[in-house]
């Protein structure tokens, strides 16, 4: 199973924290799972400009490529202006319709403020819905408070990180059975 | 009164039937090897020829600028062709006029026609792969224009001998003359069309023929497209009974629907992948063998009766078969030709052809 993590701005540390978080969390738990992070600070990525992300080099190629080959996609997102960063929108914009089809997505957001907890039901998920994701209904919503320098202070965050890795593997799994099953009846 | 004469197409003949390939270079997904570049450019022109022999009305050969692909210089393919064949017509499918001068791909095309007798068509499309513009040297950013204004400059040197023109990507042509002229003066220059209404509508808003792939999905998802087609043609003041409409997509013909299944789906699934980046689901592909479904794959029979459904959908005058995507082996590429001619051709012909009363 390959999970990527996708750390989705280039502003602060946040994000990439609780990623960390996640990541070792997988790393400690699931030692037979490949993981891969790839933190958008660390890219230098264009704006999509309609081509397939086959024909796309260096960052960009790189980023979609490693996407489309996971089984699972970890999302971590900060909430800037009410919203996704604009570096995450634009790995969507990179990718083809249906890239989530078949692959599990979950998501890890911080906020500097509580108000900002539907952003991810209400802007985050349509999108991944619409690239077909299996989406893991759960997310974990994690606050300014909760951290302190570059760590996480809160024990219930942890616990909810530790959650949501389970939840992304099981389903994961869960979804490839299934979907073997279904395959195996068509018979061709 | 044959309304559609001035397209070489002839409706009392029945609905015409051809064969079109990318000109792509895959692996055999079931035995990982592939075949060199030498035998694939010959297994093309060979194809051809079988299908000429068989009976069938066109074959043509598509440009893709990139990895997995072979045809690259698809008008030097065609020109081998035309010399390989003797009946059948041959064209592009497509050529991207958007980052090609318009006027070296009608000397190419004219001088296909003049080898070839009169059998030369062009389909002009606007690439669904981009990669083509780093290469070539246009900028995305211009797709459209490019196309329109590319695509209307080699309509005009089809229809005037002497071409007065200027636009903004190309220097402009004065009184010049466009050399050598094909057979009979014309050659019928098609829209691609990639089954979106919109693409349609501009294709009908041009007054040229289309030439619409599709991949799968409900007949009557396309038949929309084609409603809009010939709307906007008419709309445009085009006689939308002077405009052909030709459809093109996947087929495979086995014993039975769940071989031909079985035959077909790890070529589409592996080579759409490497081509596209995507693979096809097989919950979609599954649904291909549908009566209703736009994908020809079934046994001989179902696919008559699935053709001759959208025969009568959409009032089409040419269904043009792609067999040979993904790697898929040559000897089973012969076998569908065989097939074709043998058993669906005669069948097709025969229902669809148009008494002239």
């Amino acid at each position: 199973m390959k999970i990527v993590g996708l750390s989705g701005s280039k502003v602060g540390s946040k994000t990439r924290t609780a990623m960390d978080y996640t990541m070792k969390t997988i790393a400690e738990h699931y030692p037979e799972v490949e993981i891969t992070l790839l933190d958008l600070a660390d890219y230098d990525i264009p704006f999509s400009d309609g081509r397939n992300y086959l024909e796309y080099d260096g960052d960009a190629g790189y980023v979609t490529k490693t996407l489309m080959e996971a089984d699972a996609i970890i999302i971590g997102t900060p909430i800037f202006q009410a919203s996704i960063p604009a570096t995450l929108k634009n790995i969507f914009d990179l990718l083809p319709q249906n890239a989530f089809l078949d692959k599990v997505v979950s998501v890890v957001v911080t906020a500097g403020s509580a108000k900002h907890y539907l952003i991810v039901e209400q802007q985050l998920k349509p999108i991944l819905a619409y690239m077909k994701a299996q989406i893991v209904q759960t997310y974990v919503f994690i606050e300014e408070k909760d951290f302190y320098r570059k760590e996480i202070t809160d024990d219930d965050v942890l616990f909810r990180i530790e959650r949501l890795v389970e939840d992304t593997i099981v389903l994961t799994e869960t979804f490839s059975e299934i979907r073997e099953k279904k395959e195996a009846k068509y018979d061709f | 009164m044959n309304e559609l004469k001035k397209y070489g197409i002839d409706p009392s003949r029945g609905l015409e039937f051809g064969i079109y390939t990318l000109g792509d270079h895959l692996p055999n997904p079931i035995t990982g090897e592939r075949v060199s570049a030498e035998e694939r450019v010959h297994e093309i022109i060979e194809y051809a020829k079988l299908a000429d022999q068989a009976g069938l009305d066109f074959f043509s050969v598509g440009e893709s600028h990139q990895e997995y692909f072979v045809t690259q210089a698809h008008s030097v393919v065609l020109s081998a062709i035309a010399q390989a064949t003797k009946n059948i017509k041959i064209a592009s499918s497509s050529t991207i006029i958007s980052t090609s001068d318009p006027v070296r791909v009608y000397e190419d095309f004219a001088t296909i026609d003049l080898i070839s007798k009169g059998r030369a068509e062009i389909i002009a499309g606007r690439a669904s792969r981009v990669g083509l513009f780093d290469l070539l040297g246009y900028d995305l950013r211009n797709y459209e224009e490019l196309f329109e204004e590319k695509f209307e400059l080699l309509m005009k040197i089809n229809e005037e001998e002497v071409v007065n023109w200027s636009g903004e990507f190309r220097a402009p042509l004065r009184n010049a003359q466009v050399l050598p002229r094909p057979k009979n003066s014309f050659i019928p220059i098609w829209r691609a069309v990639g089954g979106t209404p919109a693409s349609a509508i501009r294709a009908g808003i041009a007054g040229a023929p289309m030439f619409m792939a599709h991949l799968g999905g409900p007949a009557s998802v396309f038949k929309r497209t084609v409603d809009a087609y010939r709307e906007a043609a008419r709309n445009s003041g085009f006689n939308p009974a002077e405009l052909p409409v030709a459809t093109a997509g996947f087929f495979y013909a086995a014993e039975s629907s769940q071989q031909a299944l079985k035959d077909m789906y790890p070529h589409i699934n592996e080579g759409m992948k490497k081509t596209n980046g995507a693979g096809f689901p097989k919950q979609h592909f599954a649904q291909g063998v549908d009566p209703h479904n736009i994908m020809n794959i079934g046994s001989p029979q179902q696919i008559i009766e699935k053709i001759l459904y959208q025969h009568e959908m959409f009032g089409h005058q040419r269904y043009i078969a792609q067999i040979d995507f993904g790697g898929m082996p040559f000897e089973k590429v012969m076998k569908n030709v065989e097939i074709i001619g043998t058993e669906i051709l005669p069948a097709i012909r025969k229902y669809t052809k148009k008494s002239e009363a």
